[in-house]
């Protein structure tokens, strides 16, 4: 891939930008949209997974995966992208356990990771990847939960509440209103799936979402009746 | 000719109550010949962390480094001290990294975890398998005798002062029976609040 060509394909414009990687986020902004938010007590990510056609087997594939046992991610933007992202963290990860004999921390996770898609910003012969990634851990350690957002540039953020991908600026004004400092992993759900519903269209239901939770228990994602229990609550 | 004895010396380190001790004996010698008496073989890898490192005099000093290095890359990184356990498993890592070449040290951590105070000692082999223990652990050319008096003059909760003895009466005597240790002797004891470290009077012979 990249042995033949030792330029990078990223270059800057007059004005300063790198505009691959401007695309990129042009086409995470394109992405269907994923939300995550930080509770008191543990932290929520969500994204909608619509079908084109009901043919689709809707709960062999998933967008929010666990990359460790404390650690999971979801995106938007580009699906095949981020199955490259997911082994690499999840590599990344299994590789600091091997040296330390201890769970990675969110926050190194994730420089790792943000360190990888800024590698392909810069390689000969490669593209920036074409997804914005949301990463909800719990540290054990320390206790308490983290969101991080990572960039096709290589930037992250830590986040409180965010949105993603489609109409994510109406998304993050909504999350800015209801947002508050307290509020807990219930209310957090509850709040996410609200936050999705804002850009969806047509019926929401457990079979075109999907929720994952990050507590002191642990990282999972929440079965399709669970989720049906809290649209349910939505009405 | 053993290479695990051409220089000589010896670590013990043990548990007390909210507390650990470390000591080492300060020999520096060539075969037969003592070089110095200034050599000691723990080093400090953190305000409550230490590590002994005896057997080889090169790779005494060049584990030290190595191990600092990895130690101080992860401080700056994770912004976080490195408790005791996880440095025992950088330390087996940097050993066996060189599984089939390996450095001629037979290690011993002994630490305060940097959040909960909790005391923790363990040694490792040359290949860098672990042994964690709750009492004693010792390391070096005179390490049958250190067994024997540790097992002896080892009690459990003992504090900072009676451990200090402890600790000292069991490397002196066990250096004074093995000719290629010896020659000074140094002890460490950290507590929650503060290290302590003494210089022991010893048979200089």
């Amino acid at each position: 891939m990249s042995e033949r060509y030792s330029f990078s394909l990223t270059t800057f414009s007059p004005s300063g930008k790198l505009v691959q990687i401007e695309y990129a986020l042009a086409a995470v902004a394109a992405g269907a949209p994923s939300v995550g938010i930080k509770a008191t007590n543990g932290v929520v990510i969500a994204t909608e997974k619509k079908q084109k056609s009901v043919l689709y087997d809707e709960h062999s594939i998933h967008k929010v995966e666990p990359i460790t046992k404390h650690i999971g991610m979801v995106y938007s933007g580009m699906g095949p992208d981020n199955r490259v992202l997911m082994r690499r963290a999840r590599k990344l990860a299994q590789q600091y356990y091997l040296t330390y004999q201890e769970e990675i921390p969110t926050p190194q996770l994730v420089q790792r990771i943000a360190n990888v898609m800024q590698e392909y910003t810069q390689s000969g012969g490669v593209r920036p990847f074409g997804v914005s990634l949301l990463i909800a851990g719990w540290d054990m350690d320390e206790d308490r939960p983290y969101l991080f957002q990572c960039d096709p540039s290589g930037a992250y953020f830590a986040w409180k509440a965010t949105a993603l991908g489609k109409n994510f600026v109406n998304g993050k004004t909504f999350l800015e209103k209801r947002y508050s400092e307290d509020i807990e992993l219930e209310d957090a759900v509850h709040t996410a799936i609200l936050t999705l519903k804002e850009s969806f269209e047509g019926q929401m239901t457990e079979d075109n979402i999907e929720v994952g939770i990050s507590n002191s228990s642990g990282f999972r994602r929440l079965t399709p009746a669970e989720v049906k229990d809290y649209l349910a609550s939505i009405g | 000719m053993s290479i695990m004895s051409y220089n000589g010396g010896d670590v013990i380190a043990m548990m007390g109550k909210n507390c650990v001790a470390i000591a080492c004996d300060r020999r520096f010698g060539i075969q037969a010949q003592t070089v110095s008496t200034d050599f000691d073989k723990i080093f400090e890898m953190g305000p409550k962390l230490f590590v002994g490192l005896p057997g080889l005099a090169t790779d005494t000093q060049t584990v030290a480094q190595r191990l600092k290095f990895r130690l101080n890359l992860y401080t700056l990184r994770e912004n976080r001290a490195m408790k005791p356990k996880t440095f025992m498993s950088v330390v087996s890592n940097l050993l066996y990294e060189k599984r089939f070449g390996p450095y001629f040290i037979e290690p011993v951590v002994a630490g305060l975890d940097p959040k909960t105070n909790e005391p923790f000692i363990c040694s490792l082999d040359l290949i860098g398998c672990p042994m964690v223990t709750d009492d004693f652990v010792v390391s070096g050319t005179a390490s049958e005798q250190m067994y024997g008096m540790c097992e002896s003059l080892w009690q459990p909760d003992l504090g900072p002062d009676d451990l200090f003895e402890t600790i000292s009466q069991a490397l002196m005597n066990a250096v004074d029976r093995d000719a290629v240790s010896g020659w000074g002797a140094k002890g460490y004891v950290i507590e929650a609040d503060k290290v302590t470290i003494k210089t022991l009077k010893a048979r200089m012979d």
